[in-house]
């Protein structure tokens, strides 16, 4: 992920969405662009996209405040979601979660005081043959516990 | 919301029912069901839910109203159907043949006792103290399915603030806790209703009134599951700073309190309701004025109005509070002259004194000495009233009407070629529009409610052509984009439309039959020669229009080859030199394109005020009797001799201009006008002033002080539309009832006060209700004589032409050809203004209005709508501003070869450079200041438009504007009748 200035203007997001105008259905990809490149979806881009797809800023809102994987803020550097679906819980997924939890210092959502981690939950990954499972920047980790995630962060800080 | 069995109107009438349906009606085939044992026949598409109301028989619904498409969220009006698995909902279930339905049994009640039961879990239990009591389809619907207990115990939920497992706010009130973040204050930032989201059950049908019947896309549903709410506008936004424009459809869909009017919330619920009319614009919205005794609580929009089939604006659904402003006049004053405060006198007193001086004057001076103006917010009655005055009892024929400075050209351009005066459709025709064309009119602001029914064509796929200097919002807005739009330089209406119709002509797209069969073809021959000249190219006009010439041929194209056209225009178009020719080259290129004598096509003006088509029906011209019958003509003249026993002069009155010429000039001396501001409203203020200072006797007739009434002589206090029984016609010609809700707070309705006036100069008129002054209009004019207060009672509304040939009235004209013979092809040659910019007046001045503020703004500059435009600004081009160095806020003066004033501006590209623009509400601004006496060369409609101006950085009020409202804060004083 890059990490830019949290504050982009207008200007800037219309930059980064324009060249997405063609697609079907854009207001989706316009999202993740920005995320992709701000690492949250700033208020800022709410006017821009209405503007530029002529929608109302409410549905823009709207979708936005939907998905809980666009953020309103920037995250920690690293992002790491832990699975609390039924198949992880069944094989100590919750208990995994609690004990990354408490070495982290965080509640769900939180990020770790010096910026480097974000914990979320997440609802399968698709991976219940597996579980507990886990998701770190984007890259699956099965068969998990606190001791391996603390050792998979520490490998990527 | 709340439903009301509406008494019948007439004797033996059935009263109507204003259930609602659940779903919207359909046209298809008819399919015939049983429901509960009951056979019922609806039609295909139907669904299950309306069917079974068509039937009689209610299905308990939260989500579902009869106004948007179903939605199927709430699970509440679930059936069983047999030979069906599950219980589908009925609202999104269509009907087929021979299904057979159960609305009740064990299993769907059971079902909708447990949604309930979920749906209440989280609502307060706060019946009794909420402002829907009574008057709550959440209580209806828990009462419906026999909800007896909630069996949840308290956890997580929207309503408790303080989180201490409280089942009502009333008990939270009253104990301290951790607090709930899941609990939202109410949201009062809109002046007439709250958005409380403690109370929301989150049934969308809010987000769906702003989608699907305003158009506004104000609203959504914020998050997801649990977390789900309303939200106007993104996070940051509130009510207010949203995109909302108080419309009011989301409050009427809330099936809660959840968005509620502060009137209810402060009066109760109202018991009983009075259909009548809007007295804002032209559309003539149908209204529920609901009541409680003599106190208005809310207005609603009435489902059965034809022209607004339910919805409403701003200004009709909210902004009635004028009616009962402190500044409203109730006590007859007089003055001897116009330095003199006020003193307030007795009606006899008053009337007498108006009598003796009007009498007076026409003595030393001559009969056509004094004259009335009419108001186009008056009733049709009203109006009526005013001009038999002036043409029965002052003997002359100097009547004239505010249509003068608005709509005159559309009564000329219209009646020259079509024959008829008057727009050709119905609202409803826009829903078979396939291309609109809008010249000079921006409905989202001036008529709201078409504007919302012309958006929903629009997002059905209609392609849309604005012409307008400016980028107004129906331009572009959400979900609404204009295929082209032309932003013509102000003044250039003529060669625009001349170009259109070049293009048309020259690439062979003309409709040739429909010219031959409903048109004059040697005229239309002559027409094809002198429009297909190069000179009328879109290349050859370009220079002057500012439009490029291909944007012009693809629009014309469009027009010409996209299905059924329709033009839809407004001040824009009439406000010119040219105004007359604008209408002319319109109804050409409408008979060019066939597109004459059905639903979706025609030409519609969309017209100003409440009454403008009605002021023009009822002779308030001076030089025609009512039915657009000129007064030279001896066998109309004998019509109305005969029914009014007088002689009528021959001799054509005075215009409104005329009147204020001759009044400086010193030959014209006393004023009756009823209802209008013509020192805010027309143009060139300071010529205005002058005449008016000059007058003897000038008497205003009206709800407020307004600014003419500086200048007058007897204040005559007006009824307000909530106050009188009569007529309205609306732009579409339809003649809606005005209803009387309420006893006059001023003692008399308007035209029995006009009836006391012409009484005290010795007419003996003694109508004694207005049913009887329409009788008089039905039985003296052609186009009205099937018109009686029956048969709108029995048909609700009708549009003439109403007659023998069309006993229901006339929904779309020129069906089978044109009434008055053939169309006729005008030649349309573009004649520059005189108005030109120069290096000292560099820019071009356009003026036109905004949603909240109506007109000169009587009406809403007294009423919270001022939160939304407090003051009139300028708009100008950022680059424009640059070079002036102006930036956003400042005051700037604006001066034109007439006059000047300061207002403030705003920044913005909607206006071209060289473009600028403002609005004319409020008085201290002044607008007309600036504004010339040009006007349009066939009916003398000033050219407000087009004004030659200069921009530069001011430091506040002009002299004039001190100098005004040193004279205007003098003039208003009043001494009480004791003093």
């Amino acid at each position: 992920m890059h990490h830019h200035a949290p504050a982009p203007s207008a200007e800037e997001i219309r930059d980064v969405v324009l060249p997405l105008t063609g697609l079907e259905g854009p207001l989706l990809p316009m999202l993740h662009a920005i995320q992709e490149v701000w690492g949250h979806v700033p208020q800022a881009a709410v006017p821009v996209l209405a503007d530029v797809l002529n929608l109302g800023r409410a549905e823009v809102h709207g979708v936005i405040s939907f998905y809980h994987d666009f953020r309103d803020h920037p995250a920690g550097r690293r992002v790491l979601k832990i699975c609390r679906a039924e198949a992880c819980q069944s094989v100590g997924g919750a208990g995994v979660a609690a004990e990354t939890l408490a070495r982290l210092g965080v509640d769900w959502h939180g990020t770790t005081p010096d910026g480097g981690v974000t914990v979320e939950p997440v609802y399968c990954l698709g991976l219940c043959a597996c579980g507990p499972a886990a998701m770190l920047d984007g890259r699956v980790i099965g068969r998990v516990d606190a001791d391996r995630l603390t050792a998979e962060l520490e490998a990527a800080r | 919301m709340k439903d009301f069995i509406i008494p019948q109107f007439a004797p033996g009438a059935e009263p109507f029912d204003d259930r609602d349906m659940g779903t919207p009606a359909r046209s298809g085939a008819p399919v015939s069901l049983t429901i509960d044992g009951f056979e019922v026949t609806v039609p295909e598409g139907t669904s299950v839910m309306r069917a079974a109301f068509e039937a009689g028989i209610e299905v308990p619904k939260l989500c579902a109203s009869d106004n948007m498409e179903a939605f199927g969220s709430c699970r509440l009006c679930v059936v069983e159907i047999e030979g069906r698995r599950g219980t589908p909902a009925s609202c999104t279930t269509p009907v087929t043949e021979g299904m057979v339905v159960h609305t009740q049994s064990s299993k769907v009640r059971k079902i909708r006792k447990g949604v309930m039961e979920l749906y209440i879990s989280d609502h307060p239990l706060d019946c009794l103290t909420c402002a829907a009591n009574g008057d709550c389809e959440l209580q209806d619907a828990a009462g419906q399915v026999g909800l007896r207990d909630v069996r949840y115990t308290p956890g997580d939920n929207h309503f408790d603030p303080k989180g201490i497992g409280a089942r009502s706010q009333s008990e939270a009130r009253l104990r301290e806790g951790p607090g709930n973040p899941q609990y939202l204050p109410k949201d009062d930032s809109n002046p007439y209703f709250t958005y409380d989201p403690s109370k929301c059950i989150v049934c969308s049908r809010c987000v769906r009134a702003c989608e699907e019947v305003q158009g506004t896309f104000a609203l959504t549903i914020e998050g997801r599951g649990f977390d789900s709410r309303v939200s106007a506008g993104a996070g940051f936004d509130d009510f207010l700073s949203s995109d909302c424009v108080s419309c009011g459809a989301c409050v009427q869909a809330c099936p809660t309190a959840t968005l509620q009017e502060k009137s209810v919330a402060e009066l109760g619920t109202p018991t009983r309701c009075v259909i009548t009319t809007c007295a804002y614009c032209g559309v003539g919205c149908s209204f529920k004025a609901e009541m409680n005794g003599d106190q208005l609580v809310r207005m609603v929009p009435w489902r059965h109005g034809k022209a607004n089939r339910g919805h409403s604006c701003v200004k009709g659904r909210f902004a009635y509070g004028y009616a009962s402003h402190k500044d409203r006049i109730l006590n007859p004053m007089i003055r001897d002259t116009i330095d003199e405060p006020w003193r307030e006198v007795s009606w006899d007193e008053a009337l007498s004194f108006a009598a003796t001086r009007m009498k007076a004057i026409q003595q030393k001076h001559g009969r056509r000495s004094v004259g009335v103006i009419t108001s186009s917010r008056c009733t049709n009655e009203e109006t009526y009233l005013v001009q038999k005055l002036t043409r029965a009892v002052f003997g002359n024929n100097n009547t004239d009407t505010c249509a003068r400075v608005c709509h005159s050209p559309t009564g000329y351009g219209l009646g020259k070629t079509f024959g008829t005066s008057a727009g050709t459709q119905d609202f409803d025709s826009v829903e078979h529009t396939d291309v609109v064309l809008i010249i000079g009119a921006n409905p989202t602001d001036g008529h709201p409610v078409f504007a919302s029914r012309l958006k929903k064509r629009l997002r059905q796929g209609a392609k849309l052509i604005v012409v307008d200097p400016r980028r107004t919002d129906i331009v572009r807005s959400a979900h609404v984009e204009a295929a082209h739009h032309l932003p013509l330089r102000p003044g250039t209406n003529v060669a625009v439309v001349s170009a259109l119709a070049h293009v048309i002509v020259t690439e062979g797209l003309m409709d040739e039959a429909y010219i031959r069969e409903a048109c004059d073809w040697d005229e239309f021959q002559h027409y094809a020669e002198f429009i297909g000249d190069p000179r009328h190219s879109p290349e050859a006009v370009e220079g002057v229009t500012g439009v490029p010439a291909a944007e012009l041929r693809a629009a014309a194209r469009l027009f010409a080859t996209g299905g059924n056209g329709a033009i839809y225009y407004g001040l824009g178009v009439t406000e010119h030199s040219q105004g007359s020719t604008t209408v002319m080259a319109i109804a050409n290129l409408a008979m060019l394109t066939g597109n004459i004598g059905r639903p979706g096509v025609g030409v519609n003006p969309l017209r100003g005020q409440n009454n403008v088509q009605g002021a023009c029906d009822m002779g308030s011209f001076p030089h025609e009797l009512p039915g657009y019958r000129h007064v030279k003509l001896p066998d109309v003249r004998a019509i109305f001799e005969k029914a009014w026993g007088v002689e009528i002069d021959p001799e054509p009155g005075l215009r409104i201009p005329n009147m204020l010429d001759a009044a400086v000039e010193g030959t014209f001396k006393g004023l009756y006008c009823q209802g209008e501001d013509i020192l805010q409203s027309d143009p060139d203020t300071h010529h205005v002033a002058a005449g008016l200072k000059a007058m003897e006797c000038v008497i205003v007739h009206d709800l407020f002080l307004n600014e003419t009434a500086n200048y007058a002589h007897v204040f005559l206090p007006g009824s307000s539309f909530l106050e009188k029984d009569g007529t309205f016609t609306n732009a579409e010609r339809r003649i809606n009832r005005v209803r009387k809700v309420m006893q006059p707070r001023n003692g008399y309705e308007d035209w029995e006060i006009t009836q006391m006036l012409a009484n005290a100069m010795g007419a003996g008129w003694r109508y004694t209700h207005p049913a009887q002054i329409m009788e008089e209009i039905s039985s003296t004019t052609p186009s009205f004589t099937g018109v009686s207060y029956e048969r709108l009672e029995e048909l609700g509304s009708v549009q003439w032409p109403c007659d023998e040939n069309a006993p229901e009235g006339t929904p779309i004209m020129h069906v089978n050809g044109f009434q008055a013979g053939r169309g006729r092809f005008i030649i349309t040659e573009y004649v520059a203004t005189e108005e030109r910019t120069g290096p000292r007046f560099p820019l071009l001045l356009t003026t036109g209005r905004i949603l909240s503020q109506y007109n000169v703004g009587a009406q809403t500059r007294r009423t919270e709508n001022t939160v939304w435009h407090e003051e009139d600004v300028l708009e100008i081009h950022p680059h424009d501003a640059e070079v002036r160095g102006v930036t956003e806020g400042d005051w700037v003066r604006l001066a034109s070869r007439t006059g000047e004033t300061t207002l403030r501006a705003v920044l913005t590209d909607r206006v071209s450079p060289g473009v600028v623009y403002t609005t004319f509400h409020h008085p201290a601004t002044q607008a007309n200041v600036v504004t010339t006496d040009f006007s349009d060369w066939a009916t003398n409609c000033p050219e407000y438009k087009v004004t030659a101006v200069q921009v530069s950085p001011s430091n506040g009020p002009s002299d004039w504007q001190e100098r005004y409202n040193e004279q205007a804060e003098r003039s208003r004083r009043i001494l009480s009748a004791a003093e």
